[in-house]
């Protein structure tokens, strides 16, 4: 697709700056890389959780970024464009790791009884879940909940919830089929829900 | 359909993908279960929760290692220069 027929209109300062980086500007280029490295870096050391390979994926995604300016066709802001280039840089990574077997995840679910009652009536969040939201304390908790979840449910979470991927990228950056990436998705939200459910209940207790 | 049934279907039906009878008895169950609608709200609540939580203006690092920078900036320009 060429620039003009892309459905998306390319804001002028990233057309500029798209211009200067084809142009080989060097100092435009390191302005680039400063300006979008912290964001490169929160999201391939979110996926990954090591910092190393997170630094390594960080510089490959920006290579690889250099090496696709050409062929860019401007559908979307050049910010969104970096940030996919390193999701795929981190998920090519998180293919080559040796997976952990997968762990038991019956304790970590929402529990019912013989006749498929809640085991413990589940409480109304909704007061305390904007008050969440607003809690720089709560979204760090709310942050390492999700590092706590077993790998192949917090990457599934990660991709579709908080990268926003689709379902069918998320399913083949994984390799697994659409009917799997819903299973996990909705199971790793409800186990999130469950590790949620005593900060929220502690948050109803404490003063405004 | 039970609690249990119902908890399995949640993100089907948030994402409109059941069919109208299973649509139906879930939406029966829940007008009769404040269980279940706590806890729809309270699943919605943590999509919620969630993104606010990994949002850029959470998450940004302000650490980025000069290293990485230079070490970024040096395999550009050898790529330029191959």
């Amino acid at each position: 697709m060429s620039e003009a027929r892309a459905a998306f209109a390319m804001p002028a300062e990233d057309a500029a700056l798209l211009a200067e980086l084809r142009a080989g500007d060097g100092a435009a280029y390191e302005r680039w890389v400063r300006a979008s490295a912290p964001r490169v870096l929160s999201v391939v050391r979110r996926l990954l959780r090591n910092e190393q390979d997170a630094q390594e994926v960080a510089q490959e995604a920006f290579l690889s970024a250099f090496r696709g300016l050409a062929s860019f066709d401007g559908s979307a802001r050049l910010s969104t464009w970096l940030h996919r280039i390193a999701v795929n840089a981190a998920l090519m990574r998180l293919r080559t790791r040796r997976r952990h077997p997968e762990e038991p995840i019956e304790d970590l679910l929402p529990r019912f009884q013989a006749d498929g009652n809640h085991e413990h009536a589940p409480s109304a969040w909704a007061a305390q879940s904007e008050r969440a939201v607003a809690s720089a304390e709560v979204r760090k908790a709310v942050r390492a909940a999700i590092d706590e979840l077993p790998d192949m449910y917090r990457d599934v979470l990660l991709l579709r919830d908080i990268e926003e991927l689709t379902t069918e990228e998320a399913a083949s950056a994984l390799g697994i089929t659409i009917a799997a990436l819903k299973t996990r998705l909705h199971r790793a939200r409800l186990m999130l829900r469950e590790r949620l459910d005593d900060l929220m209940n502690e948050l109803e207790g404490a003063p405004e | 359909m039970n609690c249990r049934e119902l908890t399995e279907f949640l993100m089907a039906y948030l994402d409109g993908e059941l069919p109208d009878d299973t649509r139906s008895s879930f939406e029966f169950h829940l007008h009769g279960c404040q269980s279940c609608v706590n806890y729809l709200e309270s699943y919605r609540a943590t999509l919620k929760l969630g993104r606010a939580a990994c949002a850029d203006d959470g998450s940004l690092p302000s650490d980025v290692p000069e290293a990485l920078v230079q070490a970024i900036l040096a395999a550009c320009k050898k790529e330029a220069r191959s």
